[in-house]
């Protein structure tokens, strides 16, 4: 293993790692976004809504990511849609992502005991009284370690937008094999710089989640 | 009111899921003031019927009427969900499982709807969760959560947060139903003293001696009928019906 060389690339891989980490918190705001409206679509009372919040996740979660971020990065502009490489990476995985958290909100929801609501409206509350005031306060807590489960996903996911050459951590590691033909070090620095992102992610859940369960 | 116009009036209730029937042409009448229990086995649609009263389980045909308002309406969604939500400020309902708001302390439990639908503030809405919990013996737990509460001081908090609504009635769905043994009797002391202070309520429950020991009248049920209705000392004591016979041997039996 060639350390000088480690020490010689790994300024760039830092702010390589900064790129994976921006990208990686815009996905999961975008993602939270698209997993509320999605959420809230499926658990509709109009059947239309509950037919859009399916056919949006069926879609997102049945075709390869990688086949969306094409679509919308190289197919984008046919149709009108012109994105630099970062800005369709972060709508194409947030709005994947996006997916995945509609059924992770919505369960988180239908899991609290359906009791709950039913106290709340006897007593004369409304539909979104009820919601608001009683259901989502602890949906959201059931919803911060399932939603972590995600969130490490998405991370892991933005290595995908290497293949739209966006400098980020994996696109930097294969930009420096090409150069000095070290594919194990190169690797082995951006899967420890991953690790790092995704441990620190990890605390950051679990101390909002003991949190949200201090009563 | 006049004394001839009943207070809750069920009328012609039915109910089915599908083929299954579990409600079968139920009417009756509670005045106002009145202590009513429902007994019956599990499955005979006692529940079902408490539950049709604030319209929670909609009766598939048949009225509810409160007070002279027709509870169950057919409007339009936005216009029901206005009505129903009035009327429920009325009808208070207890449930087998207390369904407390674990989120919120004693305080915010009963406080919550009050301020959030009668506009009362912080100050006012304070004093109310104090009186009710006087109401109930429990002022001292007003900052607890409902974790650290027992099943018995719960239900009674639980009573306590419909009672702070001010309801004209109060439904008790199996109240005691969900607690150990030893817990039954503190709740049964603050149903009682509601009692005294003659709230109309009606009761759903297991427990004959309690029926009997405050109620005016008792109704027992099977298979989504009201078999027979009367004062619980000739229900009890003297049944006219086969079926309540075979039901309170039974239940005696058991308990």
């Amino acid at each position: 293993m060639d350390t000088e060389l480690l020490l010689r690339v790994y300024p760039f891989f830092l702010e390589a790692a900064w790129v994976t980490i921006l990208l990686s918190l815009y996905t999961t705001l975008l993602g939270l976004f698209c997993g509320s409206l999605g959420a809230a679509c499926r658990l509709s009372r109009l059947r239309f809504l509950r037919t859009l919040g399916v056919a949006y996740v069926s879609f997102f979660r049945g075709t390869p990511a990688i086949i969306q971020l094409f679509l919308l990065y190289f197919g984008g502009p046919q149709v009108g849609i012109q994105l630099d490489a970062f800005e369709a990476g972060v709508i194409g995985l947030g709005v994947n992502i996006g997916a995945y958290m509609t059924e992770t909100i919505r369960g988180a929801i239908i899991s609290v005991d359906k009791g709950q609501a039913e106290a709340a409206r006897t007593l004369g509350m409304s539909r979104i009284q009820s919601f608001r005031k009683v259901v989502l306060p602890q949906a959201l807590r059931l919803m911060i370690r399932p939603l972590g489960v995600n969130i490490n996903a998405l991370i892991k996911g933005t290595a995908l937008v290497a293949t739209i050459s966006v400098v980020e951590l994996t696109y930097t590691a294969q930009r420096f094999i090409g150069s000095t033909y070290r594919p194990f070090e190169m690797f082995l620095l951006a899967g420890v710089l991953y690790m790092i992102i995704i441990y620190l992610t990890g605390r950051g859940i679990a101390w909002l989640d003991r949190r949200a369960r201090i009563v | 009111m006049e004394k001839n116009q009943p207070f809750v009036e069920i009328r012609h209730a039915r109910k089915c899921y599908g083929d299954l029937e579990v409600l079968k042409d139920i009417s009756l009448t509670v005045d106002r003031g009145e202590i009513v229990a429902i007994i019956g086995p599990s499955g005979s649609g006692k529940s079902t019927l408490l539950r049709a009263i604030n319209d929670l389980d909609p009766l598939t045909s048949g009225e509810v009427w409160l007070e002279g308002t027709l509870v169950n309406q057919v409007l339009p969604h936005h216009r029901y969900e206005k009505h129903i939500n009035q009327v429920r400020q009325d009808i208070g309902m207890v449930f087998q499982h207390f369904n407390l708001f674990p989120h919120l302390t004693v305080r915010g439990n009963i406080t919550l709807a009050p301020r959030m639908l009668k506009g009362l503030s912080s100050e006012e809405a304070d004093q109310l969760a104090v009186d009710q919990l006087e109401r109930v013996g429990l002022l001292d737990r007003i900052d607890f959560y409902p974790s650290r509460l027992s099943g018995g001081q719960k239900q009674r908090v639980a009573i306590a947060r419909a009672l702070a609504m001010k309801p004209k009635v109060m439904l008790f769905d199996e109240a005691t139903s969900a607690l150990d043994p030893e817990l039954v009797e503190e709740v049964n002391l603050v149903m009682k003293r509601l009692a005294e202070e003659h709230m109309t309520m009606i009761i759903v429950t297991h427990e004959m001696a309690f029926a009997a020991s405050v109620c005016d009248r008792v109704i027992f049920m099977d298979h989504g009928v009201a078999i027979e209705s009367g004062p619980p000392d000739r229900i009890f004591q003297n049944p006219t019906e086969e079926r309540t016979r075979a039901f309170l041997s039974r239940h005696l039996r058991n308990s």
